[in-house]
């Protein structure tokens, strides 16, 4: 008897003090979400709305000034027929396959040589930071003045080894080329990344490997990449997003105030045939249409990476 | 826990797709597209707010004729939203169903806003305010018709003439008569004889034919338009036109290619003293009127000689362009915003404010090189009783063929597919100049994507007028 009231008290203990439990959580979830709900109105209406309603614009013949007209799925097949949309896409794959492991390798290189500089790092941290400053729109201007084929400074340098450089600006085989040259530009972010994980290697680690014999080679290889893996990894899927979404340096040298009638098909991205129909032919519904068709890509290629990641990425406290 | 976070977040939810769905256009929320109730009525008074998109009263020209068309409108008040026109920011207004009151676009852009039911129609606000519209150009003003009804006011008128580098021509042998247009076999010759280069490199560029903006210029010149009279019919693949640009593409051809042009062409100090006619690196190109202002004053002394462009049959020919005021569907001031426009490009306004100019010119003691202005009337008076000669002979050649050239001017006409015509014909030369195709094939090319582009623009605006 003794005993089933100690279990019935103590049953009916638990309960309340898991109802204040439940109670005082109730309350913290409802603080942070009161706290957080700016962002998540802001959220809902200037994100995820617009991205449903695109979905729908999607749907129809639509030109930013009369009311949608419903067309089903005909933008969509559309999207088949455009021989544009093909070259666009060539162009934006071809770029971000060639762009983002170099952008990775000199982002490496330069956080590797930044990991060793010492006292001088903060100087060429901040040196190598400093051009991610620079607007997107100067840097499309700046490529045109440092890739001319005459004056710029690129076949100017080529010049001193002998070297005729190529008309980065208007021959087509070189107008990606010298776009993935210039978007190397903008690597101090990335830099700043690597260089952030590469200060959480343990040391003990490489000392362990110099007793060993390890060479700095090796121990690039087996420690280092390993171990800032992840941090690789975010550079490598940001980026590969990001080069999907090229558009402002092309657009500025070669479609925007940079050109404003000489244009060259080789710099035709994907973004900026979706601008141009959205905003210069006011074809707003294939433009949706063609928005979707970009995300859908990217969700691919991001699965696949992180996919793939899975068998080379670490992360720390991970089981293996 | 899991419950209450559900609740407050289908509230949130709600609430945002609520806020948004409030947010959404109210395009369709007024049928009036004058604003309701509109009189245009010259001595009526007029009230609230002008808000204008698309127009800085930047120099003397602009404030001028700003100060008069504000007192002809006081009461009511004129802000300029300046900068020049954001089609963006201007559409989304228009969606929203807060358009500004009044726009200033492109001539160019007219026929496009127009069949989207973006701008109205004038025809009752030249009627009610009694604009003389024969005043006006008759090409800037067919620019801005649309489908039998004015939809702007045309103002200012942009040329091209030819200029020269005198000391290059004469040093070549050469004379104006070369490098004109009323010979094309004479200019690819006096091209040659100038050019400077080897390789990948040039010197001096002999001529520059400024493709792939001047196509049409050198399409008339051949006797063929790129568009029908109504505006319906591509005619990009006329033999004319692709006889046209195989002319004016081998002149870059003869001197290393378009690239090498363009290269040594982007290099140059296009505004500065070490300009190309300046440095003597440039033979001769066809270019706008306000290039002889940029050289007047940058470079006087450079060794310069003036033309008009002139046509096969050595006719004067202009390719002209320029701005338009327009009236936005659901401007909520549209008698003030007609007002306003009629005073900004009436004579008077246009005397008065070259006035203000040739005082300023006098002030820096440089000459007047003339104001076209739209309008004939005021451009003949102008012409009158400003321009006089400056003791230069070469800046008053200059301005001699900008006034001659403005009287023989053409303009594409306007159509609902403006920006995807000129997108289609600029891309077809754009892959000869780059070497992806012959001229026959890109245009060819380019009819097909330019008449595809009208038949759909016309066949919406055609159901939109049935309907």
């Amino acid at each position: 008897m003794a005993s089933t009231q100690v279990n019935a008290s103590g049953t009916l203990g638990d309960d309340r003090a898991a109802r204040a439990r439940r109670i005082s959580r109730r309350r913290e979830t409802r603080a942070a979400l009161l706290f957080i709900s700016p962002w998540i109105v802001g959220f809902l209406i200037f994100t995820l709305w617009p991205i449903i309603y695109s979905g729908y614009l999607s749907l129809t013949d639509y030109d930013v000034i009369n009311s949608p007209n419903f067309v089903g799925l005909e933008n969509y097949e559309e999207l088949f027929r455009d021989p544009k949309i093909r070259t666009a896409l060539w162009n934006t794959f071809i770029f971000t396959v060639i762009q983002v492991p170099l952008y990775c390798l000199v982002s490496l290189a330069l956080a590797l040589l930044l990991d060793k500089a010492g006292r001088a790092a903060g100087f060429f941290r901040t040196a190598f930071f400093l051009p991610k400053m620079t607007p997107p729109v100067a840097v499309g201007i700046l490529l045109l003045l440092l890739f001319n084929g005459q004056d710029g400074l690129i076949n100017g340098v080529l010049g001193w080894f002998g070297i005729d450089g190529p008309a980065w600006t208007t021959d087509p085989n070189w107008v990606k080329p010298g776009l993935i040259l210039m978007s190397l530009w903008s690597v101090g972010s990335s830099v700043i990344i690597l260089l952030a994980a590469l200060r959480n290697v343990p040391q003990e680690l490489y000392d362990s490997a110099k007793v060993d014999g390890a060479s700095w080679w090796q121990q690039t290889r087996k420690i280092t990449v390993p171990m800032i893996s992840g941090a690789l990894f975010f550079i490598f899927i940001v980026n590969t997003i990001a080069g999907f979404q090229t558009f402002t340096e092309a657009y500025t040298a070669f479609f925007g105030s940079g050109n404003t009638t000489y244009s060259n098909d080789a710099a035709l991205f994907y973004v900026i045939y979706l601008f141009r129909q959205a905003f210069e032919f006011l074809n707003m519904g294939y433009a949706s249409a063609m928005a979707w068709l970009l995300f859908v890509i990217i969700m691919i290629f991001t699965a696949i990476q992180i996919k793939v990641s899975r068998r080379f990425v670490y992360y720390e406290g991970e089981q293996r | 826990m899991k419950t209450a976070a559900v609740r407050w977040s289908a509230l949130a939810l709600t609430a945002g797709l609520v806020f948004a769905g409030c947010a959404q256009g109210t395009s369709d929320s007024s049928d009036d597209e004058t604003g309701g109730g509109t009189t245009f009525d010259p001595e009526a008074e007029l009230s609230g707010e002008l808000d204008v998109m698309g127009f800085g009263a930047g120099d003397e020209i602009g404030q001028t004729r700003v100060d008069l068309a504000g007192a002809a409108i006081a009461p009511a008040t004129v802000k300029l939203i300046e900068g020049d026109l954001d089609i963006q920011q201007f559409l989304s207004a228009i969606a929203s169903g807060e358009p500004p009151e009044l726009v200033y676009a492109n001539r160019d852009q007219i026929g496009t806003f127009a069949s989207r039911g973006a701008i109205i129609p004038l025809d009752e606000c030249i009627d009610g305010e009694g604009i003389d519209t024969s005043m006006y150009l008759e090409p800037a003003l067919n620019q801005v018709s649309f489908d039998g009804s004015v939809y702007g006011i045309p103002e200012f008128n942009s040329v091209q003439i030819t200029q020269a580098n005198a000391d290059l021509l004469a040093a070549a042998g050469l004379t104006l008569d070369d490098v004109n247009g009323s010979d094309w076999d004479a200019i690819t010759a006096a091209n040659q004889a100038m050019y400077v280069g080897s390789g990948g490199s040039l010197s001096v560029i002999g001529y520059d034919s400024k493709l792939p903006e001047f196509l049409p210029l050198w399409a008339k010149a051949n006797g063929a338009d790129l568009l029908s009279e109504d505006g319906r019919t591509a005619q990009l693949d006329d033999p004319k036109v692709v006889e046209a640009l195989e002319w004016a593409v081998g002149i870059y051809n003869d001197q290393g290619g378009f690239g090498t042009v363009k290269a040594y062409r982007d290099s140059a100090d296009f505004f500065g003293a070490g300009n190309q006619f300046a440095t003597n690196v440039l033979g001769a190109m066809p270019m706008e009127q306000w290039y002889v202002n940029v050289l007047n004053d940058v470079s006087p002394d450079a060794p310069m000689a003036f033309d008009t462009v002139r046509d096969r049959e050595g006719e004067p020919l202009a390719y002209a362009s320029g701005s338009a005021w327009a009236i936005p569907k659901g401007s909520e001031n549209p008698e003030a915003a007609c007002r306003f426009i009629k005073t900004m490009t009436e004579t008077d306004s246009w005397i008065a404010a070259a006035q203000a100019r040739v005082d300023l010119r006098e002030a820096e003691g440089k000459p007047f090189t003339g104001l076209l202005t739209g309008n004939a009337e005021a451009d003949q008076q102008i012409q009158d009783q400003f321009v006089t000669p400056s003791g230069d002979a070469k800046w008053d050649a200059a301005v001699q063929a900008t006034y001659e050239a403005n009287d023989h001017t053409f303009t594409l006409p306007a159509n609902p597919a403006d920006a995807e015509f000129k997108t289609a014909w600029q891309d077809g030369v754009n892959r000869v100049l780059n070497g992806q195709q012959e001229p026959a094939d890109a245009l060819a090319q380019a009819q097909e994507e330019a008449q595809a582009a009208l038949d759909e623009a016309w066949s919406t605006w055609d159901e939109r007028e049935e309907g």
